[in-house]
């Protein structure tokens, strides 16, 4: 191929149910807002998997490093106590 | 044949689908790029489904024992009264993405109105037809704007496609005697009652895509008698070979 005429790169997140949050499935190709959103539309929501859509620029997404694991993630390996496994969960309660 | 005009006009109608349908699953594989190829095989997928339900309608109407598969692969070119427009090759991108549109400016205004017939069948259909068409036509409307108003080469290949296809566009309001009779009781859509409709979302669409609407072009009509463009053979010898050659087959 010559030259790459697919557009720009999108992160698809989908929500599946109202009141459920938004989440990331994949990435789609779109030449802006409008057809970015028809792309993930078609490529992601043919099996009744949403009521929602968000595009963002793939570009914009700000992500962190490999190297960032020990200083970012694992100081909080010994912290047991942030954990609220202490308390009793009410029934009928969900999503927890 | 009691219910003779509803069966025609309900070939009429599936027909039109299975064929463009039929046409638009060409591109599987062959799309520009992977989400368009998945979005016209998603469209191909809602019209042969319409097409389908039609179909089968049409069969129970009939009442002789046939079924959706006779219908779509046992009748021959002649017999087929899809619309002219729907047979016409994929071409480039350009010739697909006009051909789609000035059909589902059409199927647009034609199920809003056919959700009131009187048969409870068909307007059920249009209720679901409405809703896929009404999404198909976002789709084709944003390539027009966007191959229209984009590069000198777009603009010209879209304005060719244009030229080329609106001799097709008065065969798309075509009727015979009995979907005359059928207007009148209330259970087709006269396609003259629409036909305002679709000029003014073309012209919209056709000023905002800045491409000029083709003038005093000789129109070919004939479909709703079974006379077809030289395309049609062709594409019913690809799509009807293996249910010809293997009428059992079962997958």
């Amino acid at each position: 191929m010559a030259q790459d005429n697919q557009g720009m790169l999108w992160e698809v997140f989908i929500q599946t149910k109202p009141g459920q949050p938004h989440r990331h499935c994949g990435s789609v190709h779109g030449h802006d807002r409008e057809l970015a959103l028809q792309n993930a539309r078609d490529v992601y929501t043919r099996r009744n998997e949403g009521t929602n859509l968000w595009v963002v620029p793939s570009n914009l997404i700000v992500a962190s490093s490999p190297e960032d694991i020990g200083p970012f993630f694992e100081p909080a390996n010994d912290k047991v106590y942030r954990h609220p496994t202490f308390y009793t969960i009410p029934e009928g309660i969900t999503h927890m | 044949m009691k219910n003779e005009g509803l069966f025609n006009y309900l070939l009429r109608l599936a027909d039109t689908n299975l064929i463009l349908g039929h046409r638009l699953s060409e591109w599987c594989g062959h799309a520009p790029y992977l989400e368009e190829d998945i979005a016209m095989a998603n469209i191909a997928l809602d019209m042969i489904g319409q097409a389908n339900a039609l179909f089968q309608y049409a069969a129970k109407t009939e009442a002789k024992g046939r079924t959706e598969d006779d219908l779509a692969y046992m009748r021959n070119e002649r017999e087929f009264v899809n619309t002219l427009l729907s047979e016409q090759p994929n071409g480039d991108f350009a010739m697909t993405i006009v051909r789609q549109f000035l059909s589902d400016v059409f199927d647009f205004h034609f199920y809003e109105s056919l959700k009131s017939s009187k048969d409870e069948m068909l307007s059920a259909l249009a209720v679901k037809g409405h809703k896929e068409v009404t999404y198909h036509l976002r789709h084709t409307t944003a390539w027009m704007e966007r191959l229209g108003d984009g590069t000198e080469e777009s603009h010209s290949r879209l304005q060719k496609a244009l030229n080329e296809l609106w001799c097709y566009t008065d065969d798309l309001f075509e009727l015979n005697e009995g979907d005359k009779r059928l207007v009148k009781e209330g259970i087709a859509v006269d396609p003259a009652s629409i036909q305002n409709a679709w000029i003014k979302t073309v012209d919209d669409v056709l000023a905002k895509a800045k491409l000029v609407k083709p003038a005093g072009v000789w129109q070919q009509k004939g479909s709703r008698e079974g006379i077809h463009s030289e395309h049609l053979g062709f594409l019913l010898a690809e799509m009807q070979h293996l249910h010809r050659a293997y009428p059992q087959a079962q997958w």
